[in-house]
């Protein structure tokens, strides 16, 4: 999103609280599954791999490449939805920011930033490295 | 125990209008079924199963069937998106099989165009109890940046252009001339669509299907039944359904549920790609097509760019006819839901009653592939064979 729109404010729920509680502190979690030794994203409580229900919080480090992008040019204010595929194996959804959209390529090196919204949360987005 | 030719598609029907302001959702339903029956020469006192998807308004199949007036033994209302038709053809033939009704009707309609949606560039709306909404809603998801992300990677690995993807429009415009209901008759070229707007890369306006109102309906019948009606019968060969998503993260956007649904109806008729004379191939977006059929097996996972280069989809010029009524892209997709019209061109080309320029002469296997949600997150895929009266 650009820096002139508002920072959104997720949907929270019972399972995703600890996520968004870490985004104040600038910690990007993902979950992991003890049982598979994998990481799923978005993160659940039964793990999506190999079904365990032992699954736990772990700091991500916050480091990725783009897996695709498209900017839409249609919006009021034209903005980059991409995959950020994280150190640990997992993609996320999210917007690239602070760049720009015509500079970005696949497999570019990006970081989490953090966008306080005001309203306990923080959303992560990602923005190319220098 | 295999579903091949348990039961056969007797009545089709694709509402006229590409605007209807004045109607109102269930009448569009209501229109769409009569005249479905009507083509099969049977009545709504007939019908004792119904299939709809969550473009039918409340609670789907209880609310239609009393608007209808229908008296009903079994309903379905499945929702996997814009596949939803493709995947009730298959339950109503396995509901058939089964005995639990012997008259099934399938309706989809909506109205899009009139209500003024911006269904390719505004947000999806996301339920508050979905579980990924956290997580996805923020970031501003639409229709065309989710696809827009699947053909930029697909260009990325494969070195699919623009230019290839532009050829599968000009494809669907070839046929859609023909048709006189198409929202859009004009032929276009491979530089019209490069040249046309972009709206989220890599995808232009002419990437994208078109917004109308409408719907079309499906009647399917018993052997039995079939058997007392003076119409072609269509056999149900095929089918198969399976949905895809993003693997707890561990994505990839370079195919569709089509890799799966595909092999199912292949393998349930006991045929392969090779015999196949016509393919409806949903066209939500041009990369839709390009994925789907290297998925389905037209050509390897990767070639789907050259393969429809130069005509190659269609009729009279290409190795596989596609979409001859125009298709989303030219033609029609009511309720932003293709799968209907998908189903409903396939039959024409069996019955020979497509146009007569783009009708695939001596016509007896054919192809109806639906895909329902986003191939740049979680999709419903469906694929359904059907054979003539000689297949």
């Amino acid at each position: 999103m650009s820096e002139a729109m508002k920072v959104p404010v997720p949907i929270i729920n019972e399972e995703t609280k600890p996520f968004w509680e870490a985004t104040i502190l600038k910690k990007f979690l993902i979950k992991y599954c003890k049982d598979c030794d994998r990481h799923h994203f978005y993160p659940r409580s039964k793990c999506p791999h190999c079904h365990s229900l032992d699954t736990r919080w772990v700091e991500a480090s916050g480091k990725g490449v783009i897996y695709t992008h498209s900017t839409l040019r249609r919006a009021k204010v034209p903005f980059t939805l991409a995959y950020v595929t994280l150190d640990e194996g997992v993609s996320v959804l999210t917007n690239i920011i602070d760049c720009d959209p015509d500079s970005l390529s696949i497999g570019q090196q990006v970081e989490v930033v953090f966008r306080d919204n005001g309203q306990g949360s923080a959303m992560p987005y990602f923005t190319p490295m220098e | 125990m295999t579903l091949n030719s348990k039961a056969f598609i007797a009545g089709i029907f694709e509402h006229p209008l590409r605007l209807a302001p004045e109607k109102s959702l269930p009448q569009l339903h209501a229109e769409v079924a009569k005249g479905a029956l009507d083509d099969a020469g049977l009545s709504f006192s007939d019908v004792d199963g119904y299939f709809c998807a969550g473009d039918a308004p409340g609670m789907g199949a209880i609310n239609m069937a009393e608007y209808l007036g229908l008296d009903l033994r079994y309903t379905d209302s499945t929702e996997t998106g814009g596949s939803s038709p493709v995947v009730h053809v298959g339950h109503a033939v396995a509901a058939i099989a089964a005995g639990k009704c012997n008259v099934a009707l399938i309706t989809l309609a909506g109205k899009p165009r009139s209500s003024g949606q911006a269904t390719g560039t505004a947000p999806r709306t996301m339920g508050s109890s979905i579980p990924e909404s956290g997580f996805e809603a923020p970031y501003g998801p639409t229709t065309s940046n989710m696809y827009g992300m699947a053909a930029m990677r697909h260009m990325h690995e494969y070195g699919t252009t623009s230019e290839q993807l532009a050829w599968v429009k000009v494809a669907a415009s070839t046929h859609a001339q023909y048709n006189p209901n198409a929202l859009l008759q004009d032929v276009v070229t491979v530089e019209d669509v490069v040249n046309s707007p972009m709206i989220s890369d890599p995808l232009h306006r002419l990437d994208c299907c078109v917004i109308t109102d409408g719907g079309g309906a499906v009647v399917i019948v018993s052997p039995e039944i079939a058997k007392t009606l003076n119409r072609t019968q269509v056999k149900i060969l095929g089918h198969g359904e399976a949905p895809k998503h993003l693997n707890g993260g561990l994505i990839d956007l370079t195919y569709t549920g089509a890799k799966w649904s595909g092999p199912l109806a292949f393998d349930e008729a006991g045929i392969t790609p090779a015999d196949i004379d016509y393919a409806s191939i949903y066209d939500s977006f041009t990369i839709t097509v390009l994925e789907t059929i290297e998925d389905l097996g037209f050509c390897d996972k990767g070639e789907g760019g050259k393969f429809v280069m130069d005509g190659n989809l269609i009729s009279g010029v290409g190795k596989l006819p596609f979409n001859t009524d125009g298709g989303g892209l030219c033609n029609n997709h009511p309720a932003n839901r293709g799968g209907v019209t998908k189903i409903i061109e396939a039959v024409r080309q069996l019955r020979g009653e497509a146009h007569e320029k783009v009708q695939v002469p001596n016509c007896q296997l054919v192809l109806a592939h639906g895909t329902g949600g986003s191939i740049g997150t979680r999709m419903g895929s469906a694929t359904l064979i059907l054979g003539g009266e000689d297949a």
